[in-house]
């Protein structure tokens, strides 16, 4: 076990490498310059403009800036904001807990919905519930986060009033502070939670009708266990195997769609921070930002690959 | 006279289907007495393991249901059983072994932990001492190192392997009828003979009666002292093994003995081996009369009315056929 996760941690450095000289090369040749601003700005004269890209590295061969930059990152420096003067990593090491917290959030409440009702869902195929839950699920993955985020908004914040429709700063202190931060946090959760949930609980329920139709199902029946032992024990723990792996590849979409409800509801998280750089040609922020995502990527499908080799005792930890 | 375990009078199990009600066990009598070994006869989709399942209960409903007859076990119906009742009969009184071994067995549990779940289930043991019994009980069953062998997977065994852990695990409650859905089938010839050896060596250990539903004659007439024919959902023929292959009365019945391959008749007279021209009918709203008729080469326009209800035509043999 230990060596096969060292195995899948050595196996991930060639990963991150190619996608971090992708994603270097793209921002590199992408047009926009962070220094661009100035152009505009008649106090600073072309030649510190020419100075500072110099002293930036930014006229060297891209190949070059990427050695430099690899190697500042090994060191630990993932380099410095053009725009807000700060090092990169305080950046983001001030927002992650942030966008961690809400999809963490999020992915729970998807797991605690998806779980129970595309299990019972499947028991009962063709039902009334199984028809009711089917549309919902329906509806829900099909309805865009930016928009159930607007009419979530727009529901609770403005007609209800019962909650801060974006993130502001929180001043209260103790209990309470705890509790605002949960109230603003609410929405955004619940949007991405449900869309996940959504797509999560036809998965769960196809892949319970695949299991409960098989021998072994039959066998555990004939065995006398009560039918609640039979799905739970024979029928869910089979069907969790595919589930985790459509799960895991569904992590950058997860992402993908926590960047625009981070965005919908001001949430000061690593998505925001992502769009903000690209607005300001950020390039060091863009750079480490989507390197983070990457990061977050491979962790999600390691872990996905250990939870399949512990569902499925089949697969072996080779 | 031997006590009767189990009786099946008038069992009527149907399916609904987009196309129709199918009637794949549609008026079936049959009885087992205690220690006895039944075989349950007939071609692919004559009803055997319906039957079989129905006895247990373990139809789907929906589709399927039960819609007439009783079958009695000890002398209670357990048609009308609840669940939970069922669930204390389910292999503490009466175990099954399934046709295909290979997909049988969860993938995810340990042997040990499938054989352990039974005992624990029904002889409220706990966890150690259940494995301990699961381990016995693969003792029992012949497979070598049983003790480790507790710890494999279902995947880490070969199927003749497989089937012998599952009926280590119909017999680990000790049941007094062992239901055994064409145990062979879906093995090599060798290993049909070591389970069939198997099958007979437990019978002697621990006493219990076998309903052995099978395809193949040669099984039947190694293994069971009496024979249940069926054909299209109904039987046909019923007898002691050795009236049944020394005068079979039922045209079907003497097909199948037929199509059996004969290694001392078949190498002197190089005879052709013969096969029950046809198929099986469609048990979707089968027509009245003899179902076998269209396949029977002694039919007649009386047959074709009236499906010829089951007589006695010696002691213990009972046929459907007006011949």
């Amino acid at each position: 076990m230990a060596h096969y996760l060292a195995r899948r941690l050595i196996i991930a450095i060639p990963s991150l490498l190619g996608i971090s000289i992708v994603l270097f090369t793209v921002l590199a040749l992408a047009p926009g310059d962070p220094f661009e601003e100035l152009a505009s700005n008649p106090a600073v004269p072309p030649e510190v403009r020419a100075s500072l890209r110099a002293q930036f590295g930014l006229d060297d061969p891209i190949y070059a800036r990427y050695l430099h930059w690899l190697l500042a990152m090994l060191q630990g420096d993932w380099g410095f904001s053009f725009a807000s003067r700060v090092n990169t990593d305080t950046l983001i090491l001030q927002r992650l807990p942030t966008t961690l917290f809400v999809i963490g959030s999020a992915q729970v409440l998807a797991l605690i919905i998806a779980l129970p009702v595309g299990v019972y869902a499947a028991t009962r195929p063709y039902s009334v519930f199984d028809q009711i839950a089917n549309t919902l699920a329906f509806v829900g993955f099909s309805l865009p986060t930016f928009f159930t985020g607007l009419l979530f908004i727009l529901v609770f914040s403005i007609y209800l009033d019962w909650l801060p429709f974006v993130y502001s700063d929180v001043t209260a202190t103790g209990w309470r502070w705890y509790w605002e931060h949960i109230r603003q946090a609410l929405m955004p959760i619940a949007v991405l939670g449900l869309f996940q949930g959504a797509s999560m609980t036809r998965y769960v329920r196809s892949s319970v009708l695949d299991m409960i139709r098989l021998d072994h199902v039959t066998t555990a029946r004939s065995k006398g266990l009560a039918e609640g032992t039979v799905v739970v024990k024979h029928v869910v723990r089979n069907a969790m195997i595919p589930v985790v792996t459509l799960v895991a590849l569904q992590m950058p979409i997860v992402f993908g769609g926590a960047i625009v409800t981070e965005q919908i509801f001001r949430i000061p998280g690593i998505g925001s921070l992502l769009i903000s750089a690209i607005l300001a040609n950020d390039t060091p922020v863009i750079m480490a930002v989507t390197f983070v995502f990457a990061c977050l990527v491979i962790l999600f499908n390691l872990i996905a690959d250990v939870l399949y080799g512990w569902l499925d005792p089949r697969i072996a930890y080779r | 006279m031997a006590e009767r375990l189990l009786e099946i009078k008038g069992l009527k199990t149907h399916f609904a289907t987009d196309d129709g009600m199918v009637r794949s066990v549609d008026g079936v009598d049959l009885s087992i007495d205690r220690g006895e070994t039944v075989g349950v006869v007939g071609e692919s989709g004559c009803g055997k393991t319906v039957t079989a399942l129905s006895v247990l209960k373990l139809i789907a409903m929906p589709p399927g249901r039960i819609v007439a007859g009783q079958i009695l076990w000890q002398g209670r119906d357990l048609v009308p059983l609840g669940a939970d009742e069922m669930r204390k009969i389910r292999a503490k009184e009466i175990a099954i072994v399934f046709q295909e071994p290979m997909t049988s067995l969860n993938p995810v549990y340990t042997v040990g932990d499938q054989i352990a779940e039974v005992i624990r289930l029904h002889e409220g043991l706990g966890r150690k001492a259940a494995l301990d019994r699961a381990a016995e009980m693969l003792r029992v069953v012949n497979i070598p190192n049983p003790q480790r062998r507790v710890h494999d997977y279902p995947h880490q065994f070969s199927g003749g392997m497989r089937q012998r852990v599952m009926i280590a695990m119909a017999l680990s409650c000790k049941p007094k009828l062992l239901i055994a859905d064409e145990p062979t089938t879906a093995l090599d010839v060798t290993i049909q003979a070591q389970i069939l050896e198997l099958l007979a060596e437990m019978k002697s250990t621990f006493g219990m009666a076998v309903m052995l539903i099978t395809h193949a004659m040669g099984v039947v007439a190694e293994t069971a002292q009496r024979v249940v024919v069926m054909y299209a959902g109904k039987v046909v023929e019923e007898a002691p093994v050795g009236e049944l292959f020394r005068a079979p009365r039922h045209p079907y019945t003497q097909g199948l003995i037929r199509s059996i391959p004969r290694i001392d008749t078949a190498s002197v007279k190089k005879t052709r081996l013969e096969a029950i021209a046809g198929v099986v009918p469609s048990l979707l709203d089968p027509p009245a009369g003899c179902r076998f008729a269209p396949r029977c080469r002694h039919a007649r326009a009386a047959c074709l009315e009236a499906m010829p209800a089951l007589r006695e035509v010696g002691p213990g043999h009972k046929v459907a056929c007006i011949l």
